[in-house]
C-alpha cells in the first residue's frame, strides 16, 4: 500500500504542509521537510517551482520566482531528495505544473521519484482526461498517485469521474480562486463540504486554498480528511526564516 | 488531411486544454457552445452589421503597384490597417463581446502586450455598456502610454501585471487567476489564437473574414478566388490565422509565416519561436514555445511589442512541424527598414508587426506573374515613437 493510502487510513485529520522547493534558499528544501515531520506534520507538498504558476497567489508565485532565482531544477530537486527516504517516513508528493514534467519526459520524471519514494504528484494544469488517456498507465506503473483537484463549480458528474479515476484522495478546492486569497469560510462553502461529503465517493478528500489558521484548520477538516497549508506557511517562512517552523505548525491544531 | 482543428483543439499533437479544473466550468461552457452560437441567424446577422457599419468592413484588397515593381511580382495588401481601432484585432473582440452577451457574461477580462488588443476589447465593451477589465505588463504599461490612456478613455479599468516579467505572459497570467476568481459573470476575451481549446479555433474562425474576403475580391480583381501566396507575421498569430484560414487545406496557396527575429535568432534577443522554441505547454495549449531546457517559459524579445509571445498559437505550431507553411524570421533592422520602405513607396505607415512580414521581399524572391497577397495587419500609428527614435526623424 501506497503511503498516503495507509496514513489516509489513520483515525485523524491530516494536517498537509506544502512548501516551495528551493526557499527560501536554494538548500533549505530537506531541512524544511524533517522539520516538519519531526512536528508531526502528517503529509508533505513539495512545489517544483515554475515561471508561470496560473493556479497560484502572488505567495507562491513569489516564492517560485525566488527559488527559480536560487537555481532550483527539476535535476536539482531530485538531488536533493535522493537520500530523503533514510529519514522521513510520512507521504511526500511532488506539486507543480505540467510543462517542466514535460521536459523532463514523464516516464523518466515518474521513475525517479518512484526511486526516491515520492508518493504522489499534484499536477494543476494536467486535465483528467488528458491524464486518464495519455498518462495514467506510466504513473501507475510506477506506483504514483496522481491527486485531481475539484471546486465549487465542478459538476456532480465530473466529480464521480475524477473519484473514477483516483486512487489516494481528492483535492477539494475551498472556493473558486487561485492559492493564498481568502481567509475564513462563509456558510456557502461549509455547504459544499457538507454536499460534497454526502456523495460517498470513494476517495477521502482533502481540503487546500484559502486555509491558514488553527480556525480554518478546524472548519475545513469538519466534513473532510484533512487539508493542506501553502500560502501561510510561505509567508511564515518569509518572515521568520526555516528557525520557526515548530512554533508555525504548533499553532495550527 | 485538414489544418483545421479537431473537435478536441488538435492541430496535429497540437493544441488542446491543459487547464486547472478551476478553469474547467468556464471553459467547457464555451466548448459546448460556441460553435452553435456562432451559427445563429441572429448572432450571424449582428456580427456582419457591426463589421460593416462599425469596423468598416469589407477592407480593401489593394494592389501595391510601386512594391509590385520593386520587387518583380505581384502584391496586393489586405488591409486590416484600415479597420476601426487601426488593427484586424477587433475582429476578433467584435465575436467575442457577442459571444459573451449570449453566454449572459456581464463582465469581461482581457490581456495585452502592446495595447492593441486591450484597446479593441476597450472599444467594444464601451459599445455594449460592459464592464471591461484590461491586465496589462507593469513594464508594457511603461512601455505604451497612449494605449493605455486610450483604454481609460475608453472606459476600461487597466490593471498592472506585476509578476514574474511584467510583461504580455504574465499579463495573460493575471487575466488567468481573475476569471479563476471569477468563475460565473465573467467572460475572458483572449486576443490571439492561442491559450485552451476553443479560443485558438474560436478566435480564427472570427478572424476568418479576412480571408473569406479576399476570395471574393482576387476573383473580381484577377479571376481567380487563390492566390499563390499569402502572407503575414506572427506573434500569436491571430492575423496570420485570418488570412490563412480559408486557405489552408488548398494545398495550391503557399502559406508564408512571418516571426519576430529581434537581434537575430541566436542573440538570445528574438522572439522567433518556430526557431528557438520547443513543444511544450504555455497558457493552457500545447504548442511550440521559447522555453529553458527545465521548462521554464523565457522572455522573448522584439523591437515590435505585439510580436514578443514567448508561444505561437497551436495552428501555426502545426503548419511549421507539418511543413505546411514556410517560416522565416526577420530582424529589428530588417522590419525597420520595411516600414519605412512602404511608407515612401506606397504611402502607408504600417505597423511594425507588419513591418516583418514586408520585409521577406528583400530575400524571399517570387515570379513575377505570382500574386502575393501580404496582411496589412496594422497600422503605424501606435509606433510611431519607435520610428522617431530609430531613424532620428
Amino acid at each position: 500500500m501506497n503511503r498516503i493510502q495507509s496514513k489516509l487510513q489513520e483515525d485523524k485529520k491530516l494536517l498537509s504542509i506544502y512548501f516551495t522547493a528551493g526557499y527560501p534558499q536554494i538548500d533549505d528544501t530537506v531541512s524544511i521537510i524533517e522539520d516538519l515531520e519531526n512536528n508531526g506534520v502528517d503529509m508533505i507538498e513539495i512545489g517544483l517551482p515554475f515561471s508561470d504558476p496560473l493556479a497560484d497567489g502572488p505567495t507562491i508565485q513569489e516564492s517560485s520566482t525566488k527559488a527559480l532565482k536560487n537555481g532550483m531544477t527539476t535535476e536539482k530537486l531530485f538531488q536533493q531528495l535522493k537520500d530523503i527516504r533514510k529519514t522521513v517516513k510520512i507521504p511526500l508528493i511532488i506539486m507543480g505544473y505540467f510543462n517542466p514534467m514535460l521536459q523532463y519526459g514523464v516516464e523518466d520524471f515518474c521513475k525517479k521519484c518512484e526511486e526516491i519514494g515520492i508518493d504522489g504528484l499534484i499536477i494543476p494544469d494536467l486535465p483528467v482526461d488528458v491524464y486518464s488517456e495519455k498518462y495514467q498507465a506510466i504513473f501507475e506503473k510506477h506506483n504514483l498517485i496522481n491527486v485531481f483537484l475539484i471546486t465549487p463549480q465542478t459538476s456532480e458528474e465530473r466529480i464521480r469521474f475524477i473519484d473514477s479515476v483516483s486512487n489516494g484522495f481528492i483535492y477539494m478546492v475551498s472556493s473558486a480562486s487561485v492559492t493564498g486569497s481568502t481567509s475564513g469560510f462563509g456558510e456557502d462553502t461549509k455547504d459544499y463540504f457538507k454536499r460534497i461529503s454526502e456523495m460517498n465517493l470513494k476517495n477521502p478528500q482533502v481540503v487546500g486554498f484559502g486555509i491558514n489558521d488553527k480556525q480554518s484548520f478546524k472548519e475545513a477538516t469538519e466534513y473532510s480528511n484533512g487539508a493542506i497549508i501553502g500560502s501561510a506557511f510561505i509567508k511564515d517562512l518569509n518572515k521568520n526564516g526555516t528557525s520557526k517552523i515548530s512554533d508555525f505548525v504548533k499553532t495550527l491544531r | 488531411m485538414t489544418y483545421q482543428a479537431d473537435e478536441k483543439g488538435y492541430y496535429g499533437e497540437f493544441g488542446g486544454a491543459y487547464i486547472p479544473e478551476m478553469l474547467y466550468p468556464n471553459v467547457e461552457e464555451l466548448r459546448q457552445q460556441y460553435i452553435q452560437i456562432m451559427q445563429e441567424e441572429s448572432f450571424q446577422k449582428e456580427f456582419k452589421e457591426l463589421l460593416k457599419d462599425y469596423v468598416g468592413r469589407p477592407t480593401p484588397l489593394y494592389f501595391a503597384s510601386r512594391l509590385s515593381e520593386k520587387y518583380n511580382t505581384k502584391i496586393y495588401l489586405k488591409r486590416e490597417d484600415l479597420c476601426h481601432t487601426g488593427a484586424h484585432k477587433i475582429n476578433n473582440t467584435i465575436g467575442q463581446i457577442l459571444m459573451a452577451k449570449s453566454l449572459g457574461k456581464n463582465r469581461i477580462i482581457a490581456e495585452t502586450g502592446a495595447g492593441q488588443h486591450g484597446v479593441a476589447t476597450a472599444t467594444v465593451c464601451a459599445l455594449m455598456g460592459i464592464e471591461c477589465i484590461v491586465y496589462m505588463g507593469e513594464i508594457d504599461i511603461d512601455r505604451q502610454a497612449p494605449n493605455v490612456a486610450r483604454m481609460k478613455m475608453l472606459g476600461a479599468t487597466v490593471i498592472p501585471a506585476k509578476s514574474g516579467s511584467r510583461t504580455l505572459k504574465d499579463a495573460t497570467n493575471e487575466a488567468i487567476r481573475d476569471w479563476i476568481n471569477n468563475p460565473i459573470d465573467t467572460h475572458y476575451i483572449i486576443g490571439s489564437v492561442v491559450g485552451p481549446h476553443p479560443y485558438p479555433d474560436m478566435v480564427a474562425r472570427f478572424q476568418s473574414v479576412i480571408s473569406e474576403e479576399i476570395k471574393s475580391q482576387l476573383l473580381e480583381k484577377e479571376g481567380r478566388e487563390a492566390p499563390d501566396y499569402v502572407v503575414a507575421c506572427v506573434g500569436g498569430g491571430s492575423n496570420a490565422a485570418g488570412i490563412y484560414y480559408h486557405y489552408l487545406d488548398n494545398p495550391e496557396v503557399g502559406i508564408i509565416a512571418v516571426e519576430a527575429a529581434g537581434k537575430g535568432i541566436l542573440s538570445g534577443e528574438s522572439a522567433a519561436t518556430s526557431a528557438l522554441g520547443k513543444e511544450g505547454i504555455i497558457h493552457g495549449s500545447k504548442t511550440l514555445l521559447m522555453q529553458t531546457p527545465d521548462g521554464q517559459i523565457t522572455e522573448p524579445y522584439s523591437i515590435s511589442a505585439g510580436l514578443d509571445y514567448p508561444g505561437i498559437g497551436p495552428m501555426h505550431a502545426n503548419l511549421f512541424r507539418s511543413g505546411r507553411a514556410e517560416f522565416i524570421s526577420i530582424t529589428d533592422a530588417d522590419a525597420m527598414k520595411a516600414g519605412q520602405e512602404l511608407a515612401k513607396l506606397e504611402g502607408i505607415i504600417p505597423a511594425i508587426e507588419t513591418s516583418h512580414a514586408l520585409a521577406i521581399f528583400e530575400d524571399r524572391k517570387f515570379k513575377k506573374d505570382d500574386i502575393v497577397v501580404l496582411n496589412l495587419s496594422g497600422r503605424g500609428d501606435k509606433d510611431l515613437s519607435t520610428y522617431i527614435e530609430y531613424f532620428n526623424l
